[in-house]
């Protein structure tokens, strides 16, 4: 596991209720997201059990776990894709229950996707601008009849989109089709469709996926980059240890479905449980 | 060049096409160019332009297979039909334009409220079974009007009946007999505005705010919801504006003749217009307005094969849709496509330098 010096996090962790840990600047605002005995079952298969998280309001926090360890049905839950059959999720100091995926993204949670899913038919800033649905909006009959409202709202929705694209440097290719776009762009383009809902919590699903050396190196100076400017939490999966260790404050373990550690990436590496769970036990070790 | 000019530019030119056909029919019939036949067939050709637009709304923008479209036309028709025949007792309104466009907007928003109703339902639905619940509800809606008397008495009250025909009053509709004496007060350049009018109304909602949101919803279901789009409502949206357009083109063919029944709206006219979508690619506006025009004419060139015309449309249809989705002409329509760019973008270069 190699680890660049450069983004090593420095941030002081201070212990909160639920065993779970925040950065000490976070300590006296209210969290981005608590989480309360979540689970959930698939006809009596518990794919998420007992799950207790508390993220700061501008924490980076990371969530690992070998594979079809349920990371990803966690952000299910999280953005309400499935309901939970079992706790609760708090955004922002409100009960999500009964909310849609829709719902809990207006009340500011939004992600992207493991398996990316752009409108790939239209272009970057059009992918954008459906971000901004909710944030810079008209009616359809102001639409329909291009009434004055109409002229403005878009030329606004234009700014903002190259404002957002500009992040990544993504501005010139706002008239390209999303699906011609190279791989890392796309989760590029994905990242500033979810920030274009203007959330408080981002989360990303393996966000460094296919990306080389160079553009993860990138993508987590970006990653604090947006936390900074926006003053956002971000929750993200990855397998891509150097990333997750350079730049996640707490780092949350998940293996069957329960988290099996929580902590900074420090205490995380030297968790015989994590060890054992990405690289069981040693022969030895049993006997 | 921006995406948003090549797509004000393409909506120009599917405009423009409209308007020539529209000035091109008008000289011919002034010049006594158009057959008898041809000349009834022009209403009816807007009315299809009309329907096809709309269902490519639901099809291809929206992503849902409709098979009950033709059920909104007739509530349009019958709809506008007797808010014609009311307008003119009750009101003596005696100008046609304006009973035309009242009825159509009429015949409209009755079939927009009937697609909310219908829609609440169909669009919990996905896929295959969302069109066999459209294709159910457009049998329900012709076998209900099949049944509907409505009569109109001297003062401009309604009398509805159903299963039998109401006592007082003049009859209006009457069941399976249908509409009775009707004003044929359509015209064909209520026709074209009827066809300008949707295509206004469809081209600006897909450059805008709630057409992003709709093609989202088709694109990516989950992805759409991710950032916070209503689904149920932008399909709901995109359901009861196509149901309303279609009611107006309705009002306008009911009004087209003196006579029409119920069972003209059956499954077949709901797949008569799905084929012009189809043939005229999903999604694409100016492709439906082309295959509905031509189409419609079709079977009426086709007069000369006589008892063969509907196998032989049935034989132009298959080759057009062979050739559409042929690789060989598609290879040789880019080669020509890329030629015209060439020619046209050393025109433009010339220009600048002039």
């Amino acid at each position: 596991m190699s680890q660049p010096k450069k983004h090593q996090s420095t941030t002081r962790m201070v212990p909160v209720p639920s065993q779970s840990i925040v950065p000490e600047r976070d300590l006296d605002k209210r969290p981005v997201l608590e989480t309360r005995h979540l689970g959930i079952e698939f006809g009596g298969l518990k794919a998420v059990e007992d799950f207790n998280i508390i993220i700061g309001k501008t924490e980076i926090a990371g969530l690992i776990g070998p594979n079809g360890a349920g990371k990803t049905t966690v952000f299910n839950l999280l953005t309400k894709v499935y309901p939970p059959t079992s706790g609760v999720v708090i955004l922002d100091g409100k009960d999500t229950a009964g909310m849609n995926a829709a719902q809990a993204n207006r009340l500011g949670i939004a992600r992207t996707f493991q398996n990316i899913r752009l409108f790939g038919n239209m272009t970057v800033e059009e992918n954008v601008r459906i971000g901004l649905h909710n944030r810079i909006r008209y009616g359809a009959a102001t639409g329909v009849f291009r009434l004055p409202g109409y002229w403005k709202q878009e030329k606004k929705q234009h700014e903002k989109a190259l404002e957002l694209l500009s992040i990544f440097d993504m501005q010139d290719l706002a008239n390209a089709r999303a699906g011609s776009l190279p791989y890392g762009a796309q989760r590029r383009l994905e990242i500033v469709r979810a920030l274009a809902t203007d959330p408080k919590l981002l989360l990303l699903d393996e966000p460094a996926a296919g990306m080389n050396p160079h553009e993860t190196e990138e993508l987590m100076e970006n990653i604090i980059k947006i936390r900074d400017r926006f003053q956002i939490a971000v929750l993200l999966i990855e397998h891509d240890m150097s990333l997750v260790m350079g730049i996640c404050e707490g780092i949350c373990v998940l293996d069957y479905g329960r988290i099996i550690a929580k902590g900074t990436a420090e205490e995380i590496q030297a968790n015989p449980r994590v060890i054992e769970a990405y690289l069981g036990k040693q022969r030895g070790a049993a006997q | 060049m921006k995406r948003s000019r090549i797509n004000a530019i393409n909506n120009l030119v599917t405009y423009g096409i409209v308007i020539a056909a529209y000035v091109l029919c008008q000289v011919l019939a002034a010049n006594g160019g158009l057959s008898r036949s041809l000349k009834g067939q022009l209403v009816p050709i807007c009315v299809y332009v009309v329907m096809a637009v709309s269902l490519n709304l639901v099809v291809g923008i929206s992503g849902e297979l409709s098979l009950g479209h033709a059920g909104f036309m007739s509530v349009g028709a019958f709809a506008g039909v007797t808010a014609a025949a009311w307008l003119m007792t009750a009101f003596s309104l005696e100008n046609e334009v304006a009973r035309l466009i009242l009825s159509m907007v009429f015949g409209g928003v009755v079939a927009g409220v009937v697609g909310v109703l219908i829609g609440i339902p169909v669009l919990r639905l996905r896929g295959d079974y969302l069109a066999i619940v459209t294709l159910a509800f457009g049998e329900i809606i012709r076998n209900l009007i099949n049944c509907s008397y409505i009569n109109i008495d001297v003062g401009g009250a309604l009398y509805f009946g159903f299963n039998k025909a109401p006592q007082l009053g003049q009859a209006v509709l009457a069941g399976p007999k249908g509409t009775v004496g009707v004003d044929k007060i359509a015209t064909f350049t209520m026709g074209f505005a009827l066809v300008l009018f949707t295509l206004f109304v469809i081209l600006n909602l897909v450059n805008s705010r709630a057409g992003r949101a709709i093609m989202a919803t088709r694109d990516s279901r989950i992805a759409a919801e991710s950032v916070g789009i209503n689904i149920t409502k932008y399909k709901m949206m995109a359901f009861v504006i196509s149901a309303a357009l279609a009611g107006m083109a309705g009002a306008l063919y009911g009004l087209n003749y003196s006579n029409i029944v119920a069972s003209k709206f059956k499954f077949d006219t709901s797949i008569l217009v799905l084929v012009f979508v189809v043939l005229g690619g999903i999604g694409n506006i100016r492709g439906s307005v082309i295959a509905a025009a031509l189409l419609t004419i079709l079977p009426e060139m086709l007069r000369a094969f006589d008892d063969y015309r509907m196998l032989v449309y049935a034989i132009v249809l298959i080759l057009v849709m062979l050739a559409t989705n042929s690789v060989f002409l598609a290879v040789r329509m880019q080669r020509v496509k890329a030629w015209l760019r060439r020619v046209t973008g050393r025109a433009t270069k010339e220009g600048e330098a002039v």
